[in-house]
Protein backbone atom coordinates (compact mmCIF):
# COMPACT_ATOMS: atom_id res chain seq x y z
CA UNK A 1 0.00 0.00 0.00
CA UNK A 2 2.86 2.36 0.91
CA UNK A 3 4.48 1.51 -2.40
CA UNK A 4 1.40 2.72 -4.21
CA UNK A 5 1.23 5.89 -2.16
CA UNK A 6 4.89 6.60 -2.90
CA UNK A 7 4.49 6.12 -6.60
CA UNK A 8 1.48 8.44 -6.86
CA UNK A 9 3.28 11.82 -6.60
CA UNK A 10 5.80 10.69 -9.21
CA UNK A 11 2.94 10.37 -11.63
CA UNK A 12 1.62 13.85 -11.10
CA UNK A 13 3.80 15.66 -13.68
CA UNK A 14 2.38 13.48 -16.42
CA UNK A 15 -1.13 14.52 -15.47
CA UNK A 16 -0.18 18.20 -15.40
CA UNK A 17 1.51 18.02 -18.75
CA UNK A 18 -1.71 16.76 -20.31
CA UNK A 19 -3.65 19.53 -18.59
CA UNK A 20 -1.33 22.08 -20.16
CA UNK A 21 -1.71 20.37 -23.49
CA UNK A 22 -5.48 20.56 -23.42
CA UNK A 23 -5.38 24.28 -22.71
CA UNK A 24 -6.46 26.36 -25.73
CA UNK A 25 -3.59 26.88 -28.14
CA UNK A 26 -2.74 30.09 -29.90
CA UNK A 27 -4.25 30.24 -33.39
CA UNK A 28 -1.80 29.09 -36.02
CA UNK A 29 -0.67 31.51 -38.65
CA UNK A 30 -1.35 30.76 -42.30
CA UNK A 31 2.36 30.92 -43.06
CA UNK A 32 3.10 27.69 -41.14
CA UNK A 33 4.02 24.68 -43.29
CA UNK A 34 0.97 22.57 -44.17
CA UNK A 35 0.28 19.49 -42.06
CA UNK A 36 -0.41 17.58 -45.26
CA UNK A 37 -0.01 18.45 -48.89
CA UNK A 38 -1.26 16.39 -51.81
CA UNK A 39 -0.16 17.29 -55.28
CA UNK A 40 -1.30 15.73 -58.53
CA UNK A 41 -2.60 12.49 -57.02
CA UNK A 42 -4.04 10.13 -59.65
CA UNK A 43 -5.20 6.58 -59.16
CA UNK A 44 -6.80 4.15 -61.61
CA UNK A 45 -8.24 0.68 -61.12
CA UNK A 46 -7.99 -0.84 -64.58
CA UNK A 47 -10.09 1.48 -66.74
CA UNK A 48 -11.74 3.29 -63.85
CA UNK A 49 -9.99 6.48 -62.87
CA UNK A 50 -10.78 6.82 -59.18
CA UNK A 51 -8.71 9.97 -58.63
CA UNK A 52 -7.68 12.50 -61.27
CA UNK A 53 -4.92 14.97 -60.45
CA UNK A 54 -6.15 15.74 -56.93
CA UNK A 55 -4.25 18.49 -55.12
CA UNK A 56 -4.98 20.25 -51.84
CA UNK A 57 -3.33 21.01 -48.54
CA UNK A 58 -4.29 20.90 -44.88
CA UNK A 59 -3.05 23.70 -42.64
CA UNK A 60 -2.03 23.09 -39.04
CA UNK A 61 -4.98 23.36 -36.67
CA UNK A 62 -7.53 23.24 -39.47
CA UNK A 63 -10.60 21.03 -39.88
CA UNK A 64 -10.54 20.15 -43.54
CA UNK A 65 -13.53 18.29 -44.92
CA UNK A 66 -13.57 16.13 -48.03
CA UNK A 67 -17.08 15.60 -49.37
CA UNK A 68 -18.59 14.24 -52.53
CA UNK A 69 -21.39 11.98 -53.75
CA UNK A 70 -21.06 8.19 -53.61
CA UNK A 71 -18.23 6.97 -55.80
CA UNK A 72 -16.58 10.39 -55.92
CA UNK A 73 -13.27 8.94 -54.77
CA UNK A 74 -13.33 9.87 -51.08
CA UNK A 75 -12.41 6.41 -49.83
CA UNK A 76 -9.71 6.04 -52.46
CA UNK A 77 -8.26 9.34 -51.29
CA UNK A 78 -8.19 8.22 -47.65
CA UNK A 79 -6.54 4.97 -48.65
CA UNK A 80 -3.89 6.82 -50.65
CA UNK A 81 -3.15 9.15 -47.73
CA UNK A 82 -2.92 6.25 -45.31
CA UNK A 83 -0.78 4.19 -47.67
CA UNK A 84 -3.21 1.33 -48.27
CA UNK A 85 -3.29 2.27 -51.96
CA UNK A 86 -0.33 3.39 -54.01
CA UNK A 87 -1.12 6.41 -56.17
CA UNK A 88 -0.14 6.13 -59.84
CA UNK A 89 1.20 9.68 -59.89
CA UNK A 90 1.60 12.54 -57.45
CA UNK A 91 3.35 13.33 -54.19
CA UNK A 92 2.22 13.39 -50.57
CA UNK A 93 4.09 15.73 -48.24
CA UNK A 94 3.71 14.74 -44.63
CA UNK A 95 5.73 15.82 -41.60
CA UNK A 96 8.34 17.51 -43.81
CA UNK A 97 8.89 14.39 -45.93
CA UNK A 98 7.71 13.84 -49.48
CA UNK A 99 6.34 10.44 -50.46
CA UNK A 100 5.11 8.78 -53.63
CA UNK A 101 3.70 6.09 -51.36
CA UNK A 102 3.38 6.50 -47.60
CA UNK A 103 4.45 3.29 -45.83
CA UNK A 104 1.42 2.49 -43.61
CA UNK A 105 3.62 1.27 -40.78
CA UNK A 106 5.30 4.67 -40.53
CA UNK A 107 2.12 6.78 -40.30
CA UNK A 108 1.83 6.87 -36.48
CA UNK A 109 5.49 7.85 -36.30
CA UNK A 110 4.79 10.70 -38.72
CA UNK A 111 2.06 11.96 -36.40
CA UNK A 112 -0.92 10.69 -38.39
CA UNK A 113 -3.74 8.78 -36.72
CA UNK A 114 -6.94 7.59 -38.33
CA UNK A 115 -10.35 6.10 -37.71
CA UNK A 116 -12.31 3.86 -40.03
CA UNK A 117 -15.77 4.08 -41.53
CA UNK A 118 -16.68 0.57 -40.39
CA UNK A 119 -14.64 0.55 -37.18
CA UNK A 120 -11.34 -1.23 -36.76
CA UNK A 121 -11.01 -2.21 -33.11
CA UNK A 122 -9.67 -5.32 -31.43
CA UNK A 123 -12.89 -7.06 -30.37
CA UNK A 124 -11.10 -9.34 -27.91
CA UNK A 125 -9.67 -6.46 -25.86
CA UNK A 126 -11.20 -4.09 -23.33
CA UNK A 127 -11.90 -0.43 -24.02
CA UNK A 128 -8.81 0.57 -22.04
CA UNK A 129 -6.60 -1.89 -23.90
CA UNK A 130 -7.95 -0.76 -27.25
CA UNK A 131 -7.19 2.86 -26.43
CA UNK A 132 -3.71 1.94 -25.16
CA UNK A 133 -2.96 0.06 -28.38
CA UNK A 134 -2.60 3.46 -30.06
CA UNK A 135 0.75 3.79 -28.29
CA UNK A 136 2.12 0.44 -29.44
CA UNK A 137 4.21 1.88 -32.28
CA UNK A 138 6.49 3.75 -29.89
CA UNK A 139 6.74 0.88 -27.47
CA UNK A 140 10.34 -0.08 -26.71
CA UNK A 141 11.43 -3.57 -27.66
CA UNK A 142 11.99 -4.65 -24.06
CA UNK A 143 8.39 -3.98 -23.09
CA UNK A 144 7.34 -7.56 -23.70
CA UNK A 145 9.11 -8.56 -20.50
CA UNK A 146 6.31 -7.50 -18.15
CA UNK A 147 8.40 -7.81 -14.97
CA UNK A 148 11.10 -5.27 -15.91
CA UNK A 149 10.91 -2.03 -13.89
CA UNK A 150 10.96 0.02 -17.10
CA UNK A 151 8.04 -1.95 -18.50
CA UNK A 152 6.03 -1.47 -15.34
CA UNK A 153 6.77 2.24 -15.32
CA UNK A 154 5.67 2.44 -18.93
CA UNK A 155 2.55 0.44 -18.08
CA UNK A 156 1.58 2.90 -15.35
CA UNK A 157 2.21 5.92 -17.55
CA UNK A 158 0.06 4.35 -20.26
CA UNK A 159 -2.77 3.62 -17.82
CA UNK A 160 -2.82 7.26 -16.72
CA UNK A 161 -2.79 8.50 -20.28
CA UNK A 162 -5.67 6.16 -21.16
CA UNK A 163 -7.70 7.51 -18.24
CA UNK A 164 -7.07 11.11 -19.32
CA UNK A 165 -8.19 10.49 -22.88
CA UNK A 166 -11.21 8.52 -21.66
CA UNK A 167 -12.18 11.35 -19.35
CA UNK A 168 -11.81 13.81 -22.21
CA UNK A 169 -14.26 11.81 -24.35
CA UNK A 170 -16.53 10.71 -21.50
CA UNK A 171 -15.58 7.04 -21.80
CA UNK A 172 -14.30 6.53 -18.24
CA UNK A 173 -17.19 4.36 -17.09
CA UNK A 174 -16.64 1.94 -19.97
CA UNK A 175 -12.88 1.41 -19.65
CA UNK A 176 -12.92 -2.17 -18.26
CA UNK A 177 -15.62 -3.39 -20.63
CA UNK A 178 -14.94 -5.61 -23.61
CA UNK A 179 -15.08 -3.24 -26.55
CA UNK A 180 -17.31 -5.52 -28.61
CA UNK A 181 -20.05 -5.25 -25.98
CA UNK A 182 -20.39 -1.48 -26.44
CA UNK A 183 -22.98 0.11 -28.71
CA UNK A 184 -21.71 1.25 -32.12
CA UNK A 185 -21.67 4.94 -31.22
CA UNK A 186 -19.42 4.36 -28.22
CA UNK A 187 -17.15 2.09 -30.22
CA UNK A 188 -16.63 4.97 -32.64
CA UNK A 189 -15.53 7.11 -29.72
CA UNK A 190 -13.15 4.41 -28.52
CA UNK A 191 -11.61 4.44 -31.97
CA UNK A 192 -11.28 8.22 -31.73
CA UNK A 193 -9.64 7.87 -28.30
CA UNK A 194 -7.15 5.36 -29.69
CA UNK A 195 -6.31 7.74 -32.52
CA UNK A 196 -5.78 10.61 -30.06
CA UNK A 197 -3.65 8.89 -27.45
CA UNK A 198 -0.34 9.25 -29.27
CA UNK A 199 -0.78 13.02 -29.71
CA UNK A 200 -1.01 13.03 -33.51
CA UNK A 201 -0.57 16.18 -35.56
CA UNK A 202 -3.06 15.02 -38.18
CA UNK A 203 -6.25 13.12 -37.53
CA UNK A 204 -7.86 11.32 -40.46
CA UNK A 205 -11.54 10.69 -39.74
CA UNK A 206 -13.25 8.46 -42.30
CA UNK A 207 -17.01 9.08 -42.02
CA UNK A 208 -17.06 9.52 -38.23
CA UNK A 209 -20.82 10.14 -38.28
CA UNK A 210 -21.76 7.09 -40.35
CA UNK A 211 -24.25 4.90 -38.51
CA UNK A 212 -24.66 7.28 -35.56
CA UNK A 213 -27.95 8.55 -34.17
CA UNK A 214 -28.72 12.28 -34.12
CA UNK A 215 -27.63 12.70 -30.51
CA UNK A 216 -24.47 10.71 -31.07
CA UNK A 217 -23.66 12.83 -34.13
CA UNK A 218 -23.94 16.01 -32.09
CA UNK A 219 -21.67 14.52 -29.40
CA UNK A 220 -19.14 13.37 -32.00
CA UNK A 221 -19.11 16.81 -33.66
CA UNK A 222 -18.51 18.43 -30.26
CA UNK A 223 -15.65 16.02 -29.59
CA UNK A 224 -13.99 16.70 -32.94
CA UNK A 225 -14.21 20.45 -32.37
CA UNK A 226 -12.88 20.09 -28.80
CA UNK A 227 -9.95 17.97 -29.94
CA UNK A 228 -8.97 20.53 -32.54
CA UNK A 229 -9.44 23.52 -30.24
CA UNK A 230 -7.54 22.06 -27.32
CA UNK A 231 -4.85 19.97 -28.97
CA UNK A 232 -4.34 22.21 -31.98
CA UNK A 233 -4.08 19.32 -34.44
CA UNK A 234 -5.30 19.19 -38.03
CA UNK A 235 -8.32 17.10 -38.94
CA UNK A 236 -9.25 15.62 -42.29
CA UNK A 237 -12.93 14.88 -42.16
CA UNK A 238 -14.36 12.54 -44.80
CA UNK A 239 -18.08 12.85 -44.37
CA UNK A 240 -21.44 12.19 -45.99
CA UNK A 241 -23.53 14.32 -43.67
CA UNK A 242 -23.40 17.74 -45.34
CA UNK A 243 -25.02 19.50 -42.40
CA UNK A 244 -22.30 18.32 -40.04
CA UNK A 245 -19.56 19.24 -42.50
CA UNK A 246 -20.83 22.79 -43.09
CA UNK A 247 -21.00 23.50 -39.38
CA UNK A 248 -17.72 21.91 -38.42
CA UNK A 249 -15.10 22.50 -41.06
CA UNK A 250 -12.87 25.44 -41.88
CA UNK A 251 -12.37 24.54 -45.53
CA UNK A 252 -14.00 21.95 -47.74
CA UNK A 253 -12.75 19.99 -50.76
CA UNK A 254 -15.51 18.67 -52.99
CA UNK A 255 -14.77 15.60 -55.10
CA UNK A 256 -16.86 14.34 -57.99
CA UNK A 257 -15.86 11.50 -60.33
CA UNK A 258 -12.38 11.59 -58.83
CA UNK A 259 -11.80 15.29 -59.51
CA UNK A 260 -11.69 18.30 -57.22
CA UNK A 261 -14.66 20.41 -58.37
CA UNK A 262 -14.58 22.96 -55.56
CA UNK A 263 -12.32 23.97 -52.70
CA UNK A 264 -13.04 26.72 -50.20
CA UNK A 265 -14.83 27.89 -47.09
CA UNK A 266 -18.22 26.31 -46.31
CA UNK A 267 -20.23 29.34 -47.48
CA UNK A 268 -18.31 29.46 -50.79
CA UNK A 269 -18.75 25.76 -51.42
CA UNK A 270 -22.44 25.89 -50.55
CA UNK A 271 -23.07 28.44 -53.33
CA UNK A 272 -20.83 26.81 -55.91
CA UNK A 273 -22.95 25.85 -58.96
CA UNK A 274 -20.67 22.87 -59.74
CA UNK A 275 -21.26 21.47 -56.26
CA UNK A 276 -25.00 21.92 -56.53
CA UNK A 277 -24.95 20.19 -59.91
CA UNK A 278 -22.91 17.27 -58.55
CA UNK A 279 -25.20 16.75 -55.58
CA UNK A 280 -28.63 17.56 -56.98
CA UNK A 281 -28.22 16.94 -60.71
CA UNK A 282 -27.89 19.42 -63.62
CA UNK A 283 -31.57 20.49 -63.53
CA UNK A 284 -31.35 21.70 -59.95
CA UNK A 285 -28.63 24.27 -60.56
CA UNK A 286 -30.85 27.07 -61.96
CA UNK A 287 -33.40 26.45 -59.20
CA UNK A 288 -30.78 26.73 -56.50
CA UNK A 289 -29.36 29.81 -58.18
CA UNK A 290 -32.80 31.45 -58.20
CA UNK A 291 -33.44 30.66 -54.56
CA UNK B 1 -18.09 -56.03 -23.05
CA UNK B 2 -15.41 -57.98 -21.23
CA UNK B 3 -12.18 -56.51 -19.89
CA UNK B 4 -9.99 -57.43 -22.88
CA UNK B 5 -12.47 -56.04 -25.32
CA UNK B 6 -12.48 -52.79 -23.31
CA UNK B 7 -8.68 -52.67 -23.37
CA UNK B 8 -8.80 -53.16 -27.11
CA UNK B 9 -11.15 -50.18 -27.55
CA UNK B 10 -8.82 -48.05 -25.43
CA UNK B 11 -5.84 -49.21 -27.44
CA UNK B 12 -7.48 -48.36 -30.75
CA UNK B 13 -8.56 -44.98 -29.40
CA UNK B 14 -5.10 -44.12 -28.04
CA UNK B 15 -3.49 -45.17 -31.31
CA UNK B 16 -6.00 -42.95 -33.10
CA UNK B 17 -5.38 -40.01 -30.81
CA UNK B 18 -1.66 -40.23 -31.33
CA UNK B 19 -1.96 -40.39 -35.09
CA UNK B 20 -4.41 -37.51 -34.82
CA UNK B 21 -1.62 -35.42 -33.33
CA UNK B 22 0.21 -35.89 -36.61
CA UNK B 23 -2.78 -34.46 -38.48
CA UNK B 24 -2.89 -31.53 -36.08
CA UNK B 25 0.74 -30.83 -36.80
CA UNK B 26 0.02 -30.25 -40.48
CA UNK B 27 -3.18 -28.35 -39.71
CA UNK B 28 -1.42 -25.88 -37.39
CA UNK B 29 0.70 -24.72 -40.32
CA UNK B 30 -2.50 -23.83 -42.18
CA UNK B 31 -4.04 -22.09 -39.19
CA UNK B 32 -1.04 -19.81 -38.65
CA UNK B 33 -1.25 -18.40 -42.15
CA UNK B 34 -5.03 -18.37 -42.37
CA UNK B 35 -5.29 -16.33 -39.18
CA UNK B 36 -2.99 -13.53 -40.31
CA UNK B 37 -3.65 -13.29 -44.00
CA UNK B 38 -6.98 -15.04 -44.51
CA UNK B 39 -5.29 -17.28 -47.05
CA UNK B 40 -5.81 -21.02 -47.14
CA UNK B 41 -2.21 -21.87 -47.96
CA UNK B 42 -2.50 -24.85 -50.21
CA UNK B 43 1.30 -24.95 -50.46
CA UNK B 44 1.62 -26.09 -46.84
CA UNK B 45 1.82 -29.72 -47.96
CA UNK B 46 4.48 -28.85 -50.50
CA UNK B 47 6.40 -27.08 -47.74
CA UNK B 48 6.18 -30.25 -45.63
CA UNK B 49 7.62 -32.24 -48.53
CA UNK B 50 10.29 -29.63 -49.25
CA UNK B 51 11.42 -29.56 -45.62
CA UNK B 52 11.61 -33.34 -45.30
CA UNK B 53 13.33 -33.75 -48.66
CA UNK B 54 15.90 -31.08 -47.89
CA UNK B 55 16.67 -32.58 -44.52
CA UNK B 56 16.96 -36.16 -45.70
CA UNK B 57 19.09 -35.20 -48.69
CA UNK B 58 21.47 -33.27 -46.47
CA UNK B 59 21.78 -36.21 -44.07
CA UNK B 60 22.36 -38.61 -46.98
CA UNK B 61 25.19 -36.38 -48.17
CA UNK B 62 26.93 -36.82 -44.83
CA UNK B 63 25.82 -33.67 -43.04
CA UNK B 64 25.51 -34.39 -39.30
CA UNK B 65 21.94 -34.68 -38.01
CA UNK B 66 21.94 -31.50 -35.89
CA UNK B 67 23.61 -29.38 -38.55
CA UNK B 68 21.17 -30.65 -41.19
CA UNK B 69 18.34 -29.65 -38.90
CA UNK B 70 19.71 -26.13 -38.49
CA UNK B 71 20.36 -25.72 -42.22
CA UNK B 72 16.86 -26.94 -43.10
CA UNK B 73 15.41 -24.61 -40.51
CA UNK B 74 17.25 -21.69 -42.12
CA UNK B 75 16.16 -22.73 -45.60
CA UNK B 76 12.50 -22.98 -44.48
CA UNK B 77 12.82 -19.54 -42.93
CA UNK B 78 14.22 -18.13 -46.15
CA UNK B 79 11.52 -19.86 -48.17
CA UNK B 80 8.88 -18.22 -45.96
CA UNK B 81 10.47 -14.80 -46.44
CA UNK B 82 10.74 -15.35 -50.19
CA UNK B 83 7.08 -16.34 -50.46
CA UNK B 84 5.99 -13.25 -48.54
CA UNK B 85 8.14 -11.00 -50.73
CA UNK B 86 7.44 -12.48 -54.15
CA UNK B 87 3.89 -13.80 -53.89
CA UNK B 88 1.97 -12.20 -51.03
CA UNK B 89 3.22 -8.63 -51.14
CA UNK B 90 2.48 -8.06 -54.84
CA UNK B 91 -0.97 -9.59 -54.30
CA UNK B 92 -1.84 -7.52 -51.22
CA UNK B 93 -5.50 -6.41 -51.06
CA UNK B 94 -6.57 -9.07 -53.57
CA UNK B 95 -9.50 -11.37 -52.94
CA UNK B 96 -8.94 -14.52 -50.85
CA UNK B 97 -9.69 -16.58 -53.95
CA UNK B 98 -6.83 -14.93 -55.86
CA UNK B 99 -4.49 -15.64 -52.97
CA UNK B 100 -5.69 -19.22 -52.71
CA UNK B 101 -5.01 -19.75 -56.40
CA UNK B 102 -1.57 -18.24 -55.93
CA UNK B 103 -0.77 -20.73 -53.16
CA UNK B 104 -2.08 -23.53 -55.38
CA UNK B 105 0.46 -22.48 -57.99
CA UNK B 106 3.06 -22.10 -55.31
CA UNK B 107 2.45 -25.70 -54.22
CA UNK B 108 3.39 -26.95 -57.71
CA UNK B 109 6.44 -24.69 -57.88
CA UNK B 110 7.73 -25.85 -54.50
CA UNK B 111 7.03 -29.53 -55.22
CA UNK B 112 8.67 -29.28 -58.62
CA UNK B 113 11.57 -27.28 -57.23
CA UNK B 114 12.15 -29.75 -54.42
CA UNK B 115 12.29 -32.67 -56.86
CA UNK B 116 14.40 -30.72 -59.32
CA UNK B 117 16.99 -30.09 -56.64
CA UNK B 118 16.87 -33.35 -54.71
CA UNK B 119 15.54 -35.87 -57.22
CA UNK B 120 12.40 -37.99 -57.25
CA UNK B 121 13.49 -41.19 -55.56
CA UNK B 122 11.98 -42.30 -52.27
CA UNK B 123 14.20 -41.70 -49.24
CA UNK B 124 14.01 -43.52 -45.95
CA UNK B 125 14.23 -41.18 -43.00
CA UNK B 126 15.46 -42.52 -39.70
CA UNK B 127 15.10 -40.09 -36.83
CA UNK B 128 16.58 -42.60 -34.41
CA UNK B 129 13.26 -43.06 -32.66
CA UNK B 130 12.42 -46.69 -32.04
CA UNK B 131 9.09 -47.84 -33.42
CA UNK B 132 8.76 -50.71 -30.96
CA UNK B 133 5.47 -50.64 -29.08
CA UNK B 134 5.51 -50.83 -25.32
CA UNK B 135 2.88 -51.84 -22.86
CA UNK B 136 1.14 -49.77 -20.22
CA UNK B 137 -1.49 -51.60 -18.17
CA UNK B 138 -2.27 -54.04 -20.92
CA UNK B 139 -2.39 -51.44 -23.69
CA UNK B 140 0.21 -51.39 -26.42
CA UNK B 141 1.36 -47.94 -27.46
CA UNK B 142 3.71 -47.12 -30.32
CA UNK B 143 6.87 -45.50 -29.03
CA UNK B 144 7.25 -43.46 -32.20
CA UNK B 145 3.71 -42.11 -31.96
CA UNK B 146 4.33 -41.11 -28.38
CA UNK B 147 7.54 -39.25 -29.26
CA UNK B 148 5.77 -37.58 -32.17
CA UNK B 149 2.98 -36.47 -29.86
CA UNK B 150 5.50 -35.11 -27.36
CA UNK B 151 7.27 -33.17 -30.12
CA UNK B 152 3.95 -31.77 -31.32
CA UNK B 153 3.12 -30.74 -27.77
CA UNK B 154 6.50 -29.01 -27.43
CA UNK B 155 5.87 -27.20 -30.69
CA UNK B 156 2.48 -26.02 -29.49
CA UNK B 157 4.02 -24.77 -26.24
CA UNK B 158 6.71 -22.88 -28.17
CA UNK B 159 4.14 -21.36 -30.54
CA UNK B 160 1.81 -20.42 -27.69
CA UNK B 161 4.58 -18.67 -25.75
CA UNK B 162 5.68 -16.94 -28.94
CA UNK B 163 2.18 -15.55 -29.44
CA UNK B 164 1.72 -14.61 -25.81
CA UNK B 165 5.06 -13.11 -24.84
CA UNK B 166 6.82 -11.70 -27.86
CA UNK B 167 6.14 -8.47 -29.65
CA UNK B 168 5.90 -10.19 -33.02
CA UNK B 169 3.55 -12.79 -31.58
CA UNK B 170 1.29 -10.17 -30.06
CA UNK B 171 1.32 -8.24 -33.33
CA UNK B 172 0.30 -11.44 -35.08
CA UNK B 173 -2.73 -11.75 -32.82
CA UNK B 174 -3.59 -8.11 -33.40
CA UNK B 175 -3.53 -8.64 -37.16
CA UNK B 176 -5.65 -11.76 -36.78
CA UNK B 177 -8.13 -9.85 -34.62
CA UNK B 178 -8.54 -6.89 -36.98
CA UNK B 179 -6.13 -6.18 -39.81
CA UNK B 180 -7.17 -2.55 -40.26
CA UNK B 181 -6.89 -1.82 -36.56
CA UNK B 182 -3.41 -3.31 -36.66
CA UNK B 183 -2.47 -1.04 -39.56
CA UNK B 184 -3.97 1.97 -37.80
CA UNK B 185 -1.75 1.54 -34.76
CA UNK B 186 1.35 1.23 -36.93
CA UNK B 187 2.08 -2.49 -36.88
CA UNK B 188 4.24 -3.52 -39.82
CA UNK B 189 2.12 -5.99 -41.70
CA UNK B 190 4.86 -7.17 -44.07
CA UNK B 191 7.18 -8.01 -41.23
CA UNK B 192 4.48 -9.91 -39.36
CA UNK B 193 3.50 -11.91 -42.42
CA UNK B 194 7.12 -12.79 -43.08
CA UNK B 195 7.42 -14.00 -39.48
CA UNK B 196 4.27 -16.07 -39.82
CA UNK B 197 5.39 -17.72 -43.05
CA UNK B 198 8.68 -18.51 -41.37
CA UNK B 199 6.82 -20.04 -38.43
CA UNK B 200 4.68 -22.05 -40.86
CA UNK B 201 7.92 -23.23 -42.47
CA UNK B 202 9.19 -24.42 -39.10
CA UNK B 203 5.92 -26.26 -38.43
CA UNK B 204 6.22 -27.80 -41.90
CA UNK B 205 9.72 -29.00 -41.02
CA UNK B 206 8.56 -30.76 -37.85
CA UNK B 207 5.58 -32.27 -39.66
CA UNK B 208 7.77 -33.26 -42.60
CA UNK B 209 10.30 -35.07 -40.40
CA UNK B 210 7.69 -37.01 -38.46
CA UNK B 211 5.53 -37.89 -41.47
CA UNK B 212 8.64 -38.59 -43.52
CA UNK B 213 9.93 -41.01 -40.90
CA UNK B 214 6.61 -42.80 -40.99
CA UNK B 215 5.81 -42.87 -44.71
CA UNK B 216 9.22 -42.36 -46.29
CA UNK B 217 10.18 -39.08 -47.87
CA UNK B 218 8.57 -38.96 -51.30
CA UNK B 219 6.26 -36.95 -53.48
CA UNK B 220 3.09 -38.27 -51.84
CA UNK B 221 4.18 -36.61 -48.58
CA UNK B 222 2.67 -33.39 -49.89
CA UNK B 223 -0.70 -35.17 -49.89
CA UNK B 224 -0.81 -35.01 -46.09
CA UNK B 225 -2.71 -31.76 -46.66
CA UNK B 226 -5.64 -33.96 -47.59
CA UNK B 227 -5.55 -35.33 -44.06
CA UNK B 228 -5.32 -31.83 -42.62
CA UNK B 229 -8.34 -30.42 -44.45
CA UNK B 230 -11.03 -32.31 -42.50
CA UNK B 231 -9.16 -31.39 -39.32
CA UNK B 232 -9.38 -27.72 -40.30
CA UNK B 233 -13.06 -27.98 -41.17
CA UNK B 234 -13.78 -29.62 -37.84
CA UNK B 235 -11.62 -27.37 -35.65
CA UNK B 236 -12.14 -24.12 -37.49
CA UNK B 237 -9.58 -22.62 -39.87
CA UNK B 238 -8.46 -19.92 -37.45
CA UNK B 239 -7.94 -21.75 -34.18
CA UNK B 240 -4.71 -23.46 -33.06
CA UNK B 241 -6.43 -25.24 -30.13
CA UNK B 242 -9.17 -26.17 -32.61
CA UNK B 243 -6.60 -27.80 -34.89
CA UNK B 244 -5.27 -29.86 -32.00
CA UNK B 245 -8.63 -30.99 -30.64
CA UNK B 246 -9.97 -31.69 -34.13
CA UNK B 247 -6.85 -33.69 -35.01
CA UNK B 248 -7.42 -35.83 -31.94
CA UNK B 249 -11.11 -36.31 -32.72
CA UNK B 250 -10.47 -37.18 -36.35
CA UNK B 251 -7.61 -39.52 -35.47
CA UNK B 252 -9.57 -41.41 -32.83
CA UNK B 253 -12.86 -41.51 -34.72
CA UNK B 254 -11.35 -42.78 -37.96
CA UNK B 255 -9.48 -45.59 -36.20
CA UNK B 256 -12.54 -46.57 -34.17
CA UNK B 257 -14.70 -46.38 -37.28
CA UNK B 258 -12.27 -48.59 -39.17
CA UNK B 259 -12.38 -51.22 -36.46
CA UNK B 260 -16.07 -51.13 -35.57
CA UNK B 261 -17.85 -49.90 -38.69
CA UNK B 262 -15.33 -51.12 -41.25
CA UNK B 263 -16.40 -54.77 -41.25
CA UNK B 264 -19.98 -53.81 -42.15
CA UNK B 265 -19.01 -51.86 -45.27
CA UNK B 266 -16.10 -54.00 -46.39
CA UNK B 267 -13.31 -52.09 -44.63
CA UNK B 268 -10.99 -49.33 -45.83
CA UNK B 269 -13.08 -46.52 -44.42
CA UNK B 270 -10.14 -44.92 -42.60
CA UNK B 271 -9.27 -43.06 -45.77
CA UNK B 272 -12.56 -41.21 -46.11
CA UNK B 273 -14.21 -41.30 -42.69
CA UNK B 274 -12.57 -38.01 -41.70
CA UNK B 275 -14.39 -36.33 -44.59
CA UNK B 276 -17.73 -37.71 -43.41
CA UNK B 277 -17.06 -36.17 -39.99
CA UNK B 278 -16.05 -32.88 -41.63
CA UNK B 279 -19.15 -32.89 -43.82
CA UNK B 280 -21.41 -33.45 -40.83
CA UNK B 281 -19.72 -30.56 -39.00
CA UNK B 282 -20.10 -28.29 -42.03
CA UNK B 283 -23.85 -28.93 -42.02
CA UNK B 284 -24.27 -28.20 -38.32
CA UNK B 285 -21.50 -25.73 -37.48
CA UNK B 286 -19.98 -24.17 -40.61
CA UNK B 287 -17.36 -22.27 -38.59
CA UNK B 288 -16.05 -25.50 -37.00
CA UNK B 289 -15.86 -26.29 -33.31
CA UNK B 290 -13.57 -23.41 -32.37
CA UNK B 291 -13.62 -21.12 -35.38
CA UNK B 292 -14.73 -17.53 -35.17
CA UNK B 293 -18.35 -17.10 -36.08
CA UNK B 294 -18.62 -14.76 -39.04
CA UNK B 295 -21.50 -12.34 -38.93
CA UNK B 296 -21.41 -9.38 -41.21
CA UNK B 297 -23.66 -6.39 -41.67
CA UNK B 298 -24.21 -5.40 -45.27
Amino acid sequence: MTGLALSEPALQPERRSFASRIAPVTPVTASAAPALQLSGISLAFGGIRALKDVSFDVRPGEIRAVIGPNGAGKSSLVNVISGLYRADTGRIVLGGESFAHVPPGRLPGLGVARTFQNLALFPGLSVAENIASGLVFRRPAFAWLPFLPASRREGRATAIRVREIAAFLGLEAHLPRLVSTLPFGLQKQVELARAMIADPRLLLLDEPMAGLTGTEKAAMAAHIRAIRDRLGLSVILIEHDIGVVMGLSDRIVVLDHGEVIADGRPDEVRRDPEVIRAYLGPDAAPLAGAA
Amino acid sequence: MDWYEFLFVIEVAVGGLLSGVMYSLVAIGFVLIYKTSGVLNFAQGAMVLFAALTFVSLVERGVPFALALVITLLIMGLLGLAIERTVLRPLANRSPMTLFMATLGLAWVIEGGAQLIWGTQVHALDLGISNAPFEIGGIFISNFDLVAAALALALVVVLTSFFRFTRTGLSFRAVADDTFAAIAIGLKLNRIQAAVWTAAGVVALVAGLLWGARLGVQFSLSLVVLKALPVLVLGGFDSVPGAIVAGLIIGASEKLAEVYLGPYVGGGIEGWFAYVVALAVLLIRPQGLFGRKITERF
